[in-house]
């Protein structure tokens, strides 16, 4: 089958290139079904960006759902193996409700999973991986890694209620320093342990930058286990150290997902062009506790629907030629006629009036001799 | 060229006089007339004025890179950008106030009248209190005094409109003022740009405490 690269839509190339790559990794293609039992995302609400799922019974009577989401689908049907790392990749829809709309929409997802024994090399191998993707997709781009552990950490020595630990996270999120140090204040946390947290959510570096600053703000903390993550995120930023991805690579906190599901290391990807973030990944070893497996996982999700806008303007014209044809031609003569013109790949219609609007390059009409020009450029 | 969303009215006016004393000046933004768009190629900054509301909506979709809201509207929509800066201008609260004789009966549903129905959500699901929300546009202050409503939660700058309307202020929601904002995206790809009108903006909001 010879497929003509032009005739595809920016997202659709991109899923080829991005299947191709995750392929040569050793990632096996992971096809489901479009529903799954309503329970599984009940009892992992939390998890779901949005809150509302499409349901529907069965013809058994079960509760279904239209998919909002793949992980939680994958990682049901994964199976602890000792030592042993599953890598797969999907190419999906998923069926969410926008927070800004507030109506349900159909978005295509492409990511990957690396459930198991997972390593250093493993999350280096995703990351990479993740930050290639990006480059596909656009050469300016950027990936921001951080250490979610780190953050937790850093806040769990405050002792926040949850609903100030809520509205912190939130301005980690959003790198806003002021209302960070309000908080604090607020809450009786010393001002140079405040001042840890400003600063980290500040951070927006290469790696080469930023690992300096962040070992010297939190070599004055004295906590083995933030020393343990620091020590983790090191290691992952010297092996990609050198590589061909080194320069996409930011060092940013405020890449927060849920503490509840995610661990370790959390990435966002960002390509000029799009206003938000277009691949979101992290290690949600808890969410697969939650789920009762003993393995840890690693993975990324690319929002192909936010790539539409990024393939260039509009096609300049509706179609190359329309073949004007009558009633009283024979219809052999005109799909010979139909073959001929778009023998070189050109897109042609065969119309008997001009459609109202239409945006052609060539008008033919179909006379004895054949097919004759009557016009152009409309 | 960095895109930089003003509101438009007397903050926006303020919060231009503070970029310019920052050192990203443009003159025309100033001059009377139709324009919306105004260039400086010195400084590599492009302003364009929009309904303060609209601010939000214009850094969060990416039209514009930065720009300059309202505490009061990213507590209400919950845009998705980076708040990189108090501006410490604009300065007013969101505030509960009612009747002079209103008391407060814990027995029956609160009936609050807004404009900020999700601030007014938030407020009273943190006190757990049963409230039913009327969204209003404008003249909040007559729902009270017409019955529509027991309380409004609404900004509150100096209080007058209130005094004038027999209503006062019953508690302090959330203090509010001006913020810069930046779009996700463009803090990546002109970091150096924004980084450094952050920096340049800092020491005066620093004299404003």
């Amino acid at each position: 089958m010879n497929i003509d690269a032009s005739a595809l839509k920016f997202e659709e190339r991109a899923v080829f290139a991005l299947r191709s790559l995750y392929s040569r990794y050793g990632y096996s293609y992971y096809k489901m079904s479009k529903f799954e039992e309503y329970d599984l995302y009940v009892r992992n609400k939390d998890f779901l960006v949005s809150d509302s799922v499409i349901t529907f019974t069965d013809t058994n009577g079960r509760l279904m759902a239209l998919k909002p989401d793949v992980t939680l689908s994958i990682i049901r049907h994964f199976r602890d193996e000792p030592g042993v790392v599953q890598k797969l990749f999907y190419n999906e829809n998923v069926y969410r409700v926008s927070q800004k709309t507030h109506a349900f929409k159909e978005i295509m997802q492409v990511g990957l999973e690396c459930i198991g024994a997972i390593d250093t090399y493993c999350i280096c191998e995703v990351l990479t991986l993740a930050a290639e993707s990006l480059r596909r997709i656009s050469p300016r781009c950027v990936l921001d890694i951080a250490h979610l552990g780190i953050v937790g950490s850093i806040i769990e020595g405050f002792s926040f209620s949850d609903a100030t630990r809520a509205r912190v996270l939130r301005c980690v999120s959003e790198k806003n320093g002021h209302e960070l140090a309000l908080l604090c204040e607020q809450n009786g946390v010393e001002p140079h342990k405040a001042a840890v947290l400003r600063r980290l959510v500040a951070l927006c570096d290469r790696p080469a930058q930023a690992m300096p600053k962040l070992r010297a703000l939190l070599a004055q903390s004295g906590s083995s286990r933030l020393a343990e993550q620091l020590a983790q995120l090191e290691a992952v930023v010297a092996a990609l150290s050198g590589t061909d991805v080194e320069d996409m690579l930011r060092i940013d906190f405020s890449v927060v997902n849920d503490l509840n599901y995610y661990n370790g290391i959390v990435f966002r990807g960002f390509v000029e062009g799009v206003p938000t973030g277009v691949l979101s990944g992290g290690q949600y070893d808890r969410l697969m506790r939650k789920m009762k497996h003993q393995a840890g996982a690693i993975g990324f999700a690319i929002y192909l629907d936010q790539l539409e806008r990024l393939g260039g303007d509009a096609r300049e014209y509706d179609t190359d030629t329309v073949l004007l044809y009558s009633r009283s031609d024979d219809p052999a003569r005109v799909a010979r006629a139909v073959n001929e013109l778009s023998r070189d790949g050109a897109r042609v219609t065969a119309q008997k009036e001009l459609p109202e609007g239409l945006k052609f390059r060539r008008l033919m009409k179909l006379t004895d001799k054949g097919a004759a020009e009557i016009g152009r450029d409309a | 060229m960095l895109n930089v969303a003003l509101p438009k009215g007397r903050l926006g006016e303020k919060v231009y006089a503070m970029f310019a004393r920052a050192g990203y000046e443009c003159p025309e933004v100033l001059e009377p007339g139709r324009r919306l768009i105004f260039e400086n190629p010195a400084t590599k900054v492009r302003y364009f004025w929009v309904k303060p509301s609209d601010v939000a909506i214009y850094v969060e979709r990416g039209a514009a890179d930065i720009g300059v809201a309202g505490k009061d509207i990213l507590l209400e929509h919950e845009p998705d950008v980076y708040e990189l800066l108090d501006l410490k201008t604009g300065i007013c609260r969101m505030a509960v106030a009612a009747k002079s004789d209103f008391r407060d009966n814990p027995e029956r549903t609160l009936r609050v009248a807004s404009k900020f129905v999700n601030i007014a959500r938030s407020y009273y699901a943190a006190q757990g209190r049963d409230i039913d929300i009327i969204q209003i546009n404008g003249s909040v202050e007559l729902a009270p005094i017409l019955d529509l409503s027991d309380v409004i939660v609404d900004i509150v700058e100096t209080g007058t409109t209130l005094k004038e309307n027999d209503l006062h202020v019953i508690d302090t929601v959330v203090p509010i003022s001006a913020r810069l904002i930046a779009n996700k995206a463009s803090f990546k790809f002109k970091n150096e740009q924004i980084v450094g009108i952050v920096k340049a903006l800092t020491p005066l909001t620093e004299e404003k405490k």
